[in-house]
């Protein structure tokens, strides 16, 4: 049997120069199948060698006129770009409104809220007339929200369901139904809860000023190294309910150390909600960050 | 499992390029995910799989990159190997390291039929 085209030849004329043998025309042979017509170059693969062509080389191993096969298609895209052009939307609509937006991480449990409650309520007599306003994530109930609404302070719960972390898509809504907040002022202060996990929020840019990573004393200084990508992208690390440290092994320098590992830049302030140590401190860094965001409107 | 949420974009990324390019199945998916971009391979493998039923996704093979970390070294002056982040240079033993490459999280290429 002939082994180029299977006929039932003996394959006697087979010569060594590659020329092949002599057929007789077969109807039913590729050559006499093919459309006239011109087809895709996907759908031919060529015999270097030979110039030989072979119609379904692709994965079907049939050739179909007018179809295709199997092609590639380059993308190159992030996988969060969609997120991230929101976000760069949100950061332009804070800026044109002059808000200072700032995104709370941590684990659950470390203090967010009481620590927003307390600088609301610290930040009456620091800046009576800077409007202060919070969206807070969670994956269920208003509990948060209602406990910074007592404070006086406007609240949006965000309620992600089973979403690990709030991303920008959900801060551009909530912003938006925080009626009129800003517009009175020329310069107001948003903080964003997120959703109390170390780990996913690291990567969802909302259009915040800069990544706020509270971490508490009772948690375990090695936590900046255990989850080093939320370290990694936060401008400040509050150390928080550092009046409980007599009554714990946590050695505050090692933990500032960690966090300096992963992010030689950060700025570290220690702090309680609770007994106001360390309040000045963090007051003076929101300064700065509305000051910044006063400069970056001027330059617009 | 943030995981989850990055298939569902990635889902909607392949779905869009479907209706632009006119496809109906993918064959192959190549996506990149660096060491240091925070993803856990395996997990977005996983719920990549979960989704895929149903969908342009459903049979196709799934390739992950992983380029190494990179990272520059503010003291050595040069770029060193990081394999995560809080890793010390190679070089100095120093921790001012700034990542410069294995971040990328993305979809390269697709083969599709149509």
């Amino acid at each position: 049997m002939c082994v180029v085209c299977g006929c039932a030849g003996d394959g006697g004329g087979v010569t060594m120069d590659g020329a092949g043998h002599a057929h007789a025309p077969n109807p039913y042979s590729p050559a006499a199948r093919r459309p006239a017509r011109t087809r895709a170059a996907s759908a031919v693969a060529v015999d270097a060698a030979t110039g030989d062509l072979h119609f379904g080389a692709g994965a079907a191993r049939v050739s179909v006129p007018g179809m295709s096969q199997t092609r590639a298609i380059r993308l190159e895209t992030d996988i969060l770009g969609e997120n991230d052009r929101i976000a760069a939307r949100n950061r332009a609509s804070f800026a044109a409104q002059g808000v200072t937006a700032l995104n709370f991480v941590s684990s659950p449990g470390s203090g967010k809220t009481t620590l927003l409650c307390a600088t609301i309520d610290a930040l009456k007599a620091h800046a009576p007339q800077l409007p202060v306003a919070v969206i807070e994530g969670d994956q269920q109930t208003a509990f948060d929200a209602e406990r910074i609404r007592a404070t006086g302070a406007p609240a949006i719960q965000v309620n992600t369901g089973k979403g690990c972390h709030l991303d920008a898509p959900m801060v551009g809504e909530a912003f938006a139904r925080l009626h009129g907040f800003a517009h009175a002022a020329p310069r107001s202060l948003l903080f964003i809860e997120n959703v109390g996990n170390l780990v996913c929020p690291a990567m969802w840019d909302l259009g915040e000023q800069a990544k706020v990573a509270v971490l508490s004393v009772t948690e375990g200084e090695d936590k900046p190294l255990k989850y080093p990508d939320m370290f990694a992208a936060s401008a400040l690390m509050l150390l928080n309910k550092v009046d409980l440290l007599p009554h714990l092994r946590f050695d505050v320098e090692r933990c500032i150390e960690l966090a300096r590992r992963v992010n030689p830049a950060i700025s570290v302030i220690r702090l309680s909600a609770v007994t106001g140590e360390g309040m000045a401190e963090w007051l003076a860094w929101l300064d700065g960050r509305l000051s910044a965001t006063a400069q970056r409107g001027a330059a617009a | 499992m943030h995981e989850a949420s990055l298939a569902g974009g990635v889902l909607r990324l392949v779905e869009q390029t479907a209706q632009r390019e006119r496809f109906s199945r993918v064959a192959r998916l190549r996506l990149e995910a660096g060491a240091l971009a925070g993803v856990e391979v395996r997990a977005l493998r996983f719920a990549l799989e979960a989704i895929a039923p149903g969908t342009v996704l459903e049979g196709a093979v799934i390739d992950i990159d992983q380029p190494p970390g990179q990272a520059w070294c503010m003291d050595c002056s040069m770029t060193v190997a990081m394999a995560q982040r809080g890793d010390a240079c190679p070089h100095c033993g120093g921790y001012r390291l700034q990542p410069t490459g294995g971040t990328e999280l993305r979809v390269v290429d697709l083969m599709v039929n149509d």
